[in-house]
């Protein structure tokens, strides 16, 4: 069975996960492993006026306790945002101070405020108990909408009325004059959940350090190691760059929140140096509530005009994005350049105006979570789409097919330009595995059981495979993101991927060795990818915005080029034929048209013998390549839901979830229907379940799985998945991406269903069975009284 | 401290543990069994499931004191030397594990469910059962088709 591209091969890296042995951070003990643990504030805000740290450093075991006013005055840097997006006035964005230790104000029930070190966890955790911090409450505010208010509690001086920038995108003018003119207009307001990542392994870290070589080492859950290094080093001032290795081993999940440099890496890694250590920090759950960054948390308002032929004329979208209590490292992208440049869909709209206003509130703080402003922009277009087909009287399915983009390439007016695609052509597959056509017969044998069926759709579109250097870099980026790898070819003929896509979940230790597999004809056993590790891998941008396939492997593919143009040169040299003349296929290295063939480990052997190479050239056989992309890719598809709404309880059951994508080339089909499946659920959740709660003072009420509703296997039914395909025109490997699409695509087809059931389009995320009913019982009661 | 002694995975261990001191911790910290995870501190994610005495119970949940002179089996004494056991073979089989984190704690508590129900499970039944098993990686299609396979596999063989 041929084991490259397109193959359904399981993974290699399995094996150690199924028999316990995966290595995750908190399984790794150092040599007089010491433990921290953190004194965080249980106000929402406050000023700090004192710590005593006495009474703690007296308690057994203890061997250090260490508090933000030493930190900064060791010079550790404030923790920043990446990317810098401007107000529409041009007014920088307002930063405010984030330091890794509160100094004088707390700003979110859980911001860390002192480090103890102790020689176990307990002993840690007891000192910590014991810290007396004095505090002055002050008053909080938790929503975004009202921290904008004349009197809201201001958090940063650096920005007043709590504003860190009103942002905009497209033409205003003309999208009004669109919508004046329009035929027909519906307007909608929405408000897109505030979520909790929530991977399944906690955030942990291990600093430890070296006095005689002044070298630190960090074992970190993160997704980007190589880019925890560079911001630890050159903003955060913790140690140079070549005196940091950090290490991401196995990581159990992202889903965005392990991007970011978080405060706890940054106090251990100083803890480490002033107890002269190693210092392990590990997140117990309700911590992870507490300080992983969030997701979502839009309030916006929509308006859409149409023409007489049901034709959209323009789109108006203002948007109010809270950022919590700090910036948090691509927190300003996130509702801005990913979420903005999405609001066209899969429409052909020739006016766009959007304005996003990002606000501090005296929450955790928010920052990309997996699909980052594209769930947001999928939400408000295809539910404003469906309630319009809705108000004016039209199916829904005509009125997406009556204005999809069908030429390519198309400019949208916010900045992005579709390469490739084909909507009608997921519409009409996922229609007919769905049964789109049969569904009254289906919901008049419901309401015979007495229950409510409902359907709905969302045609979704994404812009993924994060991102062309220069453009980023003209929007504000601080960063490229371009991706490397290395293709090492050892003398016997095996073959090392060096990458800067971190695996965590991903199966890219199976599908980049499929690449090989591909290009030479090698089994993947005889391929070992290796990434996670700043001395081993020479750098990386990492893994999010589902760009490890169209990056990353378009990385590999590069050096695979060199590779394979070096090894026949070496072959045609030594088979003394016509360079042009060699193919490489299944483990052979051959010259076309003759019965000339060598091994491919021959080959590989002569390149490191080096007795007898063409004149010139150096001896070995390793390859390294840059890829930055050439334009983001753009995956798309349709989702349909179809529920059963029980009316007396509200309780609503998936009866059928289909979705059909076109994520360009895949690799490896397996992985790709697991990643859809696992996007499915985290957007079924936010639609049905999730829901990230502040009370009015500040306090997180869902910090436990007591209280904030992940979904469990009882709560999904078993997917329907299908594939088409338009190869990505950008990359080397025709390759879109699919690691949000799940979760970007089916909140509005889920909403969209339930609202169909219950005869009543308002209802707000998460669609819990109490709001379920109620929706439903207002439609009702507002029927009867017609 | 209270001395303990128990099986774990077929080997005689004994350990000092303070009364507080979890199963978890003394598998983890004590034993160096780090296939055991910890999810969550609220008995609800079932990542640190193993088998004391064939039964599967939340180790984060039991003090280390409770298990003494059980029988313990972790996710590492699950497989009969280098031989899978059917579920981990199926969870391979099926793609039943994106990040993993989870999968020591569900592939536990799938034996035991597949035990408990004499291998004649359907879907309805997998999934009511992994309740107190929670995945955020692979929305639990292939965990319950990883399920179903094990369980068809065990009761043909049995």
């Amino acid at each position: 069975m041929s084991e490259g591209i397109g193959a359904r091969v399981t993974r290699k890296e399995d094996k150690r996960f199924i028999t316990g042995h995966g290595r995750y951070t908190d399984d790794i003990v150092e040599q007089n492993q010491t433990y921290a643990a953190f004194v965080r504030s249980p106000h929402a805000h406050a000023e700090i006026l004192s710590i005593d740290r006495d009474a703690a450093k007296a308690m057994p075991g203890v061997i250090d306790v260490l508090d933000g006013k030493q930190l900064t005055g060791d010079g550790i840097g404030n923790i920043i945002c990446g990317w810098t997006v401007n107000s529409k006035d041009g007014t920088p964005m307002a930063m405010g101070a984030w330091s890794a230790l509160a100094t004088q104000y707390v700003r979110y029930v859980g911001d860390a405020v002192v480090i103890v070190v102790a020689e176990t966890q307990d002993q840690a955790r007891e000192a910590a108990e014991a810290v007396v911090i004095d505090y002055k409450e002050l008053p909080a505010v938790v929503s975004a909408v009202e921290a904008l208010q004349d009197g809201a509690p201001q958090l940063h001086p650096e920005a007043p009325n709590n504003q860190i920038f009103d942002w905009e995108i497209g033409d205003e003018a003309p999208t009004d004059e669109a919508i004046a003119g329009a035929a027909h207009v519906v307007e909608m307001d929405f408000t897109n959940n505030r979520l909790s990542p929530n991977p399944m392994e906690p955030r942990s870290a291990i600093a430890t350090y070296n006095a005689i070589e002044e070298h630190y080492t960090l074992y970190t859950t993160s997704q980007n190691p190589h880019v925890a290094r560079l911001i630890l080093s050159a903003f955060y001032q913790v140690a140079p760059e070549h005196k940091l290795r950090v290490i991401a081993p196995d990581v159990g999940g992202g889903f965005g929140s392990k991007i970011y440099v978080y405060p706890e890496e940054i106090a251990c890694l100083w803890a480490s140096m002033k107890t002269n250590g190693s210092v392990k920090w590990t997140s117990d759950r309700t911590e992870a509530f507490l300080t992983d960054a969030h997701g979502r948390d839009h309030v916006s308002t929509a308006k859409i005009g149409f023409d007489k032929d049901y034709k959209i004329v323009g789109l108006k979208v203002d948007t109010i994005a809270n950022l919590g209590a700090y910036m948090s490292l691509f927190s300003s992208a996130t509702p801005t350049y990913l979420y903005a440049t999405l609001l066209s869909g899969q429409y052909n709209i020739a006016n766009i105006h959007a304005n996003v206003c990002t606000v501090y509130t005296n929450t955790v703080p928010v920052d990309a979570y997996r699909g980052a402003g594209r769930p947001e922009a999928s939400f408000l277009i295809e539910r404003l789409i469906e309630t319009s087909a809705r108000q004016l009287g039209i199916s829904p399915v005509e009125l997406r097919r009556k204005n999809f983009v069908t030429e390519f390439p198309h400019q949208t007016p916010v900045i992005m330009a579709y390469d490739t695609g084909d909507f009608e052509a997921h519409l009409s597959d996922a229609m007919k595995a769905a049964d789109w056509d049969g569904i009254a017969a289906r919901k008049a044998e419901a309401e015979s059981r007495g229950k409510l069926r409902g359907i709905g759709m969302s045609c979704y579109i994404e812009a993924c495979g994060i991102a062309p250097s220069a453009a980023v870099g003209s929007l504000g980026a601080g960063v490229g993101l371009w991706e490397s790898a290395e293709v090492r070819v050892n003398p016997v003929g095996t073959i090392e991927i060096l990458t800067g896509s971190h695996s965590h979940g991903q199966g890219h230790e199976t599908t980049f060795a499929q690449l090989v597999c591909d290009r030479f004809g090698l089994p993947i056993d005889n391929v070992q990818v290796i990434h996670g590790d700043t001395d081993k891998v020479q750098f990386g941008m990492g893994t999010y915005g589902s760009r490890s396939g169209a990056v990353g492997m378009s990385a590999i593919a590069k050096a695979l080029d060199k590779v394979e143009a070096k090894a026949k040169k070496i072959a045609a040299h030594l088979m003394e034929a016509d360079e042009g003349d060699i193919v490489i296929e299944n483990g052979e290295v051959k010259v076309a048209g003759t019965d000339k063939v060598l091994g491919w480990h021959e080959v590989c052997l002569a390149a490191y013998m080096a007795h007898n190479l063409p004149e010139g050239m150096e001896p070995g056989l390793k390859e390294g390549a840059f890829y930055d992309p050439a334009n983001f890719t753009f995956p798309s598809g349709t989702y349909i839901c179809e529920v059963e709404v029980d009316p007396e309880t509200g309780t609503t059951d998936i009866v059928q979830f289909t979705a059909v994508d076109d994520f360009g080339v895949i690799i490896n089909p397996m992985i790709v229907e697991g990643q859809v499946h696992g996007g499915l659920a985290q957007g079924i959740g936010q639609a049905m379940l999730e829901h990230a709660i502040y009370d009015d003072n500040g306090q997180l009420l869902t910090a436990s799985y007591m209280d904030y509703c992940m979904p469990r296997a009882d709560n999904l039914p078993s997917f329907t998945i299908g594939h088409t395909t338009t190869a990505c025109p950008s990359n080397p490997l025709g390759i879109k991406g699919c690691g949000e699409a799940g979760a970007i695509g089916s909140p509005p087809a889920i909403i969209n269903a339930i609202t169909d059931a219950i005869g009543n389009n308002n209802l707000s995320m998460p669609a819990t069975p109490q709001k379920v009913w109620a929706a439903y019982n207002a439609a009702s009661t507002k029927q009867a009284a017609e | 401290m209270t001395t303990i002694n128990m099986t774990v995975n077929g080997k005689a261990v004994s350990g000092e543990v303070e009364d507080r001191t979890l199963l978890v911790e003394f598998i983890r910290e004590g034993l160096r069994l780090t296939g055991t995870h910890v999810g969550c501190d609220t008995s609800q994610c079932g990542a640190c499931v193993v088998h004391v005495d064939g039964k599967a119970i939340k180790s984060c949940t039991m003090l280390a004191v409770q298990a003494d002179g059980t029988n313990v089996v972790t996710i590492e004494g699950l497989a009969n030397g280098a031989d899978l056991h059917p579920v981990q073979a199926a969870f391979k089989e099926n793609h039943g594990l994106q990040c993993g984190f989870c999968t020591p704690g569900m592939i536990m508590s799938a034996a035991d469910m597949i035990e408990r129900y004499d291998g004649k499970l359907d879907e309805a039944t997998i999934r009511a059962e992994l309740e107190g098993n929670i995945c955020r990686c692979t929305g639990y299609h292939n965990i319950v088709k990883s399920i179903q396979a094990a369980a068809d596999e065990m009761s043909k063989s049995a």
